[in-house]
């Protein structure tokens, strides 16, 4: 059983939920921690991530570059909006596939659920458009970073 | 047999796979294909071929009008795209399940 779940809200919005044995300190601290990214943040088996810049703090700048040893590759940036340490963060990231794609805010919660965390990820595309086509490149199963290493992998 | 390396490939781009989320909705001429995604005919009809070429789509004649659809093995293709996203999500956050078990371990 899956423990993600994924639903669209309104036309331009997508909600991704995802639940953690660990309590929200440590969820949030592997979602700001370049050491700690570089090591879940990576699709299949075979790629890795040799550049993490992620600057928490509002304003900071995020990219990764992914690549799988082959010659492949590609690469995300982006900028922190809000943080709340280990409840919210809030920032927005496009990719390069090499073009940019439309901006997508992203509003993240670190909730605590019984001894551990839910994650819920709310997504926010300039359009209905933009979901849409994010919908049919598969962006219903999940968050776009795993999106983008499928992308460069083939 | 369609090979699955092309037919990979060839949604490796996101306007092909855009068009193929449109054909899934149903037959579409290269001109009403053009228009949504603010392309020339030319560039739509480059996409068409790597994604005819791929087996995804066919065409039909109808006058001078080329419309073209979707082909089982396209949708089959959708399908294992859609399905290694996931696990490739799924794994990532596997991993990060495992990521903070040792964070708690080392409190």
């Amino acid at each position: 059983m899956s423990k993600m779940t994924f639903k669209t809200e309104g036309d331009k919005h997508l909600i991704v939920t995802r639940r953690f044995a660990a309590p929200p300190e440590a969820v949030y601290r592997a979602h700001t921690d370049p050491k700690l990214i570089q090591k879940w943040l990576l699709g299949p088996e075979g790629w890795s991530m040799p550049v993490c810049i992620n600057e928490a703090r509002p304003g900071g700048k995020i990219r990764y570059e992914w690549t799988n040893g082959k010659g492949g590759g590609f690469h995300l940036t982006g900028e922190y909006l809000e943080l709340e340490p280990y409840r919210r963060i809030v920032h927005v990231e496009r990719m390069h596939l090499p073009d940019p794609t439309p901006d997508n805010h992203v509003d993240t919660r670190f909730d605590p659920d019984g001894k551990g965390t839910l994650i819920t990820m709310r997504m926010t595309l300039p359009n209905a458009q933009t979901r849409a086509a994010m919908l049919a490149t598969g962006m219903e199963h999940g968050m776009e970073a795993s999106y983008v290493r499928l992308e460069g992998m083939i | 047999m369609n090979d699955l390396d092309a037919a990979f490939s060839a949604l490796a781009d996101s306007t092909r796979r855009a068009i193929l989320a449109r054909l899934a909705k149903g037959e579409a001429t290269v001109n009403e294909l053009a228009k949504p995604f603010e392309m020339t005919q030319p560039a739509i009809s480059q996409h068409l071929k790597v994604l005819e070429d791929a087996g995804l789509i066919v065409r039909r004649i109808e006058g001078t009008k080329r419309p073209r659809r979707l082909a089982n093995s396209g949708i089959e293709a959708m399908d294992q795209w859609l399905a290694m996203l996931r696990n490739a999500l799924e794994k990532n956050y596997d991993r990060l399940d495992g990521v903070l078990a040792g964070i708690e371990k080392q409190k």
